[in-house]
């Protein structure tokens, strides 16, 4: 019981990230109908921005480790928005009006690109985040041993969702994204300015991803760049389980995801870990292939 | 004069669907275009509205050159449209549909008082407005597009085909609506291919032909007009 307790929560904890980078997908999908590839690539890039915003300044000496990493955070989002709009600008707004093939190709060169600019810049081996950065406690809950990182990684995702569920479903702000991504051409014509719609998803989706990736290397310690590519392929699974375009269901996929494979490298065998996530999404396409909230069929791309 | 269209020519790609069309609506009017599928009728209302560019000609509203500007600014100047097939949030609240119709509005008196004034004209969409819109009838979902329409305070509301699909009673009630609309004060462009009752609401009218504007008259002349009771109304 107590090992399927752990499990559990490691599973909501990963969860939690796949949750997180699969809004981005989700949430770009919605308003422009496209799979942003380079998605994987903006949550390497929070890694890397993370590991070097972190080992630069010696913030953690100056302000303490907790406002160090929320201010962090808060730079690695910033940061990582800013090059989700220029990917928008750059790869996705001139393609606007071309056959779909053309954004995705667009899609797949943005995500060849920043990986070898990833690379270039950092090196191809292996980095590692600052170790002695947060207290190594863990906490008491409810009888079991959690390393304090893991609960920070999935307080801090879990209050990004309900952030972003709330921003969504009951500003304004919110239902024009809701009403873009059902009917852009209505959208106008009712006042909504759909370019500052797309441009506001390109914020928030990579914003979250970048997190995702700081959070990553918190929690493993590990930064490669390639990571984006595994993260992002199970993120996508994430997305398609619960609904692609449905925001709520990036949340649930995520976090189903995570459990499940958790559970499943423990209870099975630790060598199927990855393989787990794609059974699920062959299962998930063949059984219900509108996703777990979704309505609309996911058309190809 | 509210709203001047003058010698709009818009393409599809290499194809031209409007070759030319000059038209004016006066402040306080209805106007109504007729004309059969394929015309362009819905093309000129969505070039009105920004979501198509002219490559030839303009639109101007107040004096403001519109065809330049994008359609959300346009929303702002006070140009509403009623867009052909409804178009309503399918998976959003009767609600959330018409707070978005008053995207442009931050005055929030104003915005309420507008959402009473809407209430009393469509009652049934304050029955129906925590339902979402995807499950209203055909007649509600339209009322909810015009009601979204109107939450923008607009001077000129412009309609595209409200009557399509719907059995006579509803059009009825669209159509008293419309003059109800107009009485307070909103001038009306009113796209339809209902004849009879178009005319018989508007003050002008006028008729379009592949991509060409072929008569403009005032509604009661159109509706004596031999060939446009040959064409549009059925012969009688
Ligand atoms: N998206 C489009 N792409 C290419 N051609 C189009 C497009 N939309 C309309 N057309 C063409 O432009 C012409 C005018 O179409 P439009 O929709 O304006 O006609 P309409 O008068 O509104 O017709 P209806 O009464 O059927 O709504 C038609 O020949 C139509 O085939
Ligand atoms: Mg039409």
């Amino acid at each position: 019981m107590e090992e399927f307790l752990q499990q559990f929560i490691n599973g909501l904890t990963v969860g939690g990230i796949y949750a997180l980078i699969a809004l981005g997908y989700t949430m770009v999908y919605g308003v422009l109908k496209l799979i942003n590839f380079a998605h994987g690539d903006l949550f390497t890039i929070g890694a890397y921005l993370g590991f070097t915003l972190l080992t630069s300044f010696g913030l953690a000496d100056k302000i303490g480790p907790f406002a160090a990493i929320a201010v962090l955070a808060l730079m690695v989002m910033g940061l990582v928005a800013v090059i989700g709009i220029v990917l928008e600008r750059a790869a996705y707004r001139p393609l606007r009006n071309s056959p779909r093939l053309s954004a995705v190709v667009s899609a797949l060169g943005a995500s060849i690109f920043f990986q070898n600019a990833v690379m270039l810049i950092y090196g191809a081996r292996f980095h590692v985040y600052p170790q002695n950065l947060l207290p190594k406690i863990a906490l008491n809950v409810f009888g079991l041993y959690v390393p304090f990182v893991k609960i920070l990684v999935l307080v801090a995702s879990v209050a990004m969702m309900v952030g972003l569920y709330v921003f969504i479903q009951r500003t304004t702000i919110g239902a024009a994204i809701r009403a873009a991504a059902i009917d852009q051409g209505a959208a106008k014509l009712v006042g909504i300015d759909v370019n500052g719609v797309i441009t506001l998803v390109f914020v928030i989706g990579p914003a979250l991803g970048g997190l995702a990736g700081l959070m990553v290397g918190l929690l493993y310690g590990q930064i490669k760049f390639t990571m984006g590519w595994l993260y992002g392929l199970k993120a996508f699974t994430a997305a398609i389980l619960g609904g692609i375009g449905n925001i709520p269901g990036a949340m649930l996929g995520g976090l189903i995801l995570g459990v499940v494979e958790a559970l499943g490298s423990a209870y099975i065998s630790i060598a199927w870990k990855d393989a787990i996530a794609f059974c699920v999404l062959i299962l998930i396409l063949i059984v219900r292939p509108t996703g777990l909230l979704g309505e609309r069929v996911a058309e190809k791309v | 004069m509210l709203l001047q269209v003058v010698d709009l020519k818009v393409k599809y790609g290499n194809i031209e669907a409007l070759h030319g069309i000059n038209l004016e609506v006066k402040e306080g009017e209805i106007v109504t275009i007729l004309g059969a599928n394929g015309a362009g009728k819905s093309t000129t209302l969505m070039t009105i509205s920004g979501l198509l560019r002219p490559f030839h000609g303009a639109v101007y509203f107040d004096k403001i050159a519109l065809h330049k500007k994008p359609a959300h600014e346009i929303v702002k100047l006070g140009i509403s449209q009623v867009p052909e097939g409804r178009r309503v949030f399918d998976t959003l609240t009767v609600q959330e549909n018409l707070n978005l119709g008053a995207f442009t509005c931050k005055d929030k008196a104003r915005v309420q008082k507008t959402l009473e004034w809407i209430y009393e004209l469509f009652p049934i969409l304050a029955e129906r407005r925590s339902q979402l819109a995807g499950t209203l009838s055909g007649g509600e979902q339209q009322m909810l597009a015009i009601a979204r329409a109107l939450m923008s305070q607009p001077k000129i509301l412009l309609l595209d085909e409200p009557s399509l699909g719907l059995a006579p009673l509803l059009v009825k009630t669209i159509f008293q609506a419309l003059k109800e609309i107009n009485r307070q004060g909103v001038t009306i462009l009113l796209v339809e291919q209902n004849a009879r009752a178009a005319l018989k609401l508007a003050h002008r009218g006028y008729v379009m032909e592949v991509g060409h504007i072929v008569l403009a008259d005032s509604a009661e002349n159109l509706l004596a007009n031999p060939e446009v009771r040959r064409a549009y109304l059925g012969g009688k």
